[in-house]
């Protein structure tokens, strides 16, 4: 069986990756090149451990690319690789924070539309400071901001509102009025991102509220609905508009 | 939308999502190709495009990830000039790629014509398709150049479907290069 053609994952990083290319990882270069019985029982680790991220799968003596995108590294601990795609469907992660709309209250469950492919549960338990004779106000409709604990392709997803201390941190139902839109899931990573200049540049602009789904929801409040609205529209097209487009129509806002 | 020389298909791809209790798949995602025609209904025709791009995608999508799941391909022919089998093969490529499904590879449609004087013509018009012998068309994948679907019409010999297999294989290249392209562009704004 002739070896599979693979490339040195470390080259590639920053690259564009399309799915079907092999990578090969740092340790197993010498051992590819003597044949396939020590490729065998060459399925020790390198050293640390490895982490095999979004859009990557373990085959063999490397990684195979399964999604489309520029492949990422991140050298800290044991190393870690990923593909960071654009993508808007959601599919629901463990430990992810997402904004949900309750559908439907079957007993002591509430059933949330998450965007995936299966509604998500969650207990009326799950909120800080519910008790069963302290059930939380939450109807049909409502926005409610929480995280996964359970999140796998087998089960159907259960979300909770509180961490693992019991305190809310954050999570919880979403208050009234404010304005919830979807967009990419590649944009809420880049707004996610620890000082975002987006968020900063529009903190300038008007004072307001944001809420970020990591299924792709945006959650947005200020003082009028006008500026709310605007808001909106620049986050939406903060995908498709480069730093110089955006830093222009901020500048044509707040000089009206 | 994908289209060598004039004929265009457009491709939209939905999933992986909520599928209904009888379609469902315990193990893995259920996969669903719909064609429509440029006029008229679909007939037994896009019927019979619609299993083979089926069973071609299903060989290169990795749908353990998502059981009972649906993943919906909707295909829709703008113009028609020859070839579409292979237009739609890769549109549908595309569309896998662009949703950001899980891929073992990817795959790309080359169509051969076979005049009757034994030369082949690649990605045949319309009208070198009705002169032809037989019209090949072939579904092959980006991993070592495997065929995932080949489909017929007409009679050929074994030595001439060979050729016309290893011409596809070299063609192949060119779509798969077209692939890398796009993709980089697309990247290449964030």
């Amino acid at each position: 069986m002739a070896a599979e053609r693979g490339t040195a994952a470390e080259a590639l990083v920053g690259k564009v990756v399309l799915p079907g290319d092999l990578l090969l990882l740092p340790a197993h270069y010498d051992e590819d090149a003597e044949g396939e019985r020590l490729r065998l029982s060459a399925g020790a680790a390198p050293q640390g451990r490895l982490l095999c991220g979004p859009g990557l799968r373990r085959s063999g003596a490397g990684l195979l690319v399964t999604k489309c995108g520029l492949l990422r590294h991140r050298p800290a601990g044991g190393g870690a690789y990923w593909v960071d795609s654009q993508q808007k469907r959601y599919v629901p992660v463990k430990g992810d924070h997402v904004i949900g709309i309750v559908t439907a209250k079957v007993g002591d469950l509430f059933r949330l539309d998450v965007g995936g492919s299966e509604p998500a549960s969650l207990s009326y338990l799950a909120f800080e400071g519910a008790t069963k004779r302290n059930r939380p106000n939450v109807q049909v409709g409502d926005l409610v901001y929480g995280q996964f604990v359970v999140a796998n392709k087998d089960m159907e997803p259960e979300m909770v509102c509180i961490d693992s201390s019991g305190k809310s941190s954050g999570m919880g139902i979403i208050g009234q009025d404010g304005f919830l839109f979807k967009v990419s899931l590649g944009l809420i990573r880049k707004l996610l991102a620890p000082k975002c200049e987006i968020i900063q540049e529009l903190s300038q602009l008007y004072p307001f509220e944001l809420v970020l789904g990591m299924n792709g929801r945006i959650w947005v409040k200020a003082k009028t609905v006008q500026q709310t609205l605007i808001i909106v529209n620049i986050l939406e097209a903060c995908e498709y508009m480069t730093a110089e487009q955006r830093k222009q129509a901020l500048a044509k806002l707040s000089g009206n | 939308s994908v289209s060598p020389g004039d004929t265009s298909v457009l491709a939209g791809l939905y999933g992986p999502a909520e599928a209904k209790l009888s379609k469902e798949l315990p193990d893995r995602a259920a996969l669903e190709v719909l064609l429509r025609p440029k006029v008229g209904l679909p007939g037994v025709m896009e019927r019979s495009r619609e299993q083979l791009l089926r069973q071609t995608c299903e060989a290169v999508v990795l749908g353990v990830l998502h059981p009972r799941t649906a993943i919906t391909l909707v295909l829709q022919v703008l113009s028609d000039a020859g070839s579409l089998l292979s237009c739609c093969l890769n549109a549908a490529c595309m569309a896998l790629l662009d949703a950001g499904l899980p891929l073992a590879a990817l795959f790309c449609g080359v169509t051969c014509a076979l005049q009757p004087d034994g030369t082949i013509l690649l990605d045949p018009t319309a009208r070198q398709e009705q002169e032809a012998r037989a019209i090949l068309t072939f579904a092959i994948a980006s991993s070592e150049r495997k065929v995932l679907m080949a489909n017929t019409k007409g009679s050929c010999s074994v030595e001439e479907m060979q050729q016309c297999l290893a011409a596809a294989q070299r063609a192949a290249d060119t779509v798969f290069q077209f692939y890398r392209s796009s993709v980089c562009r697309r990247y290449s704004k964030c």
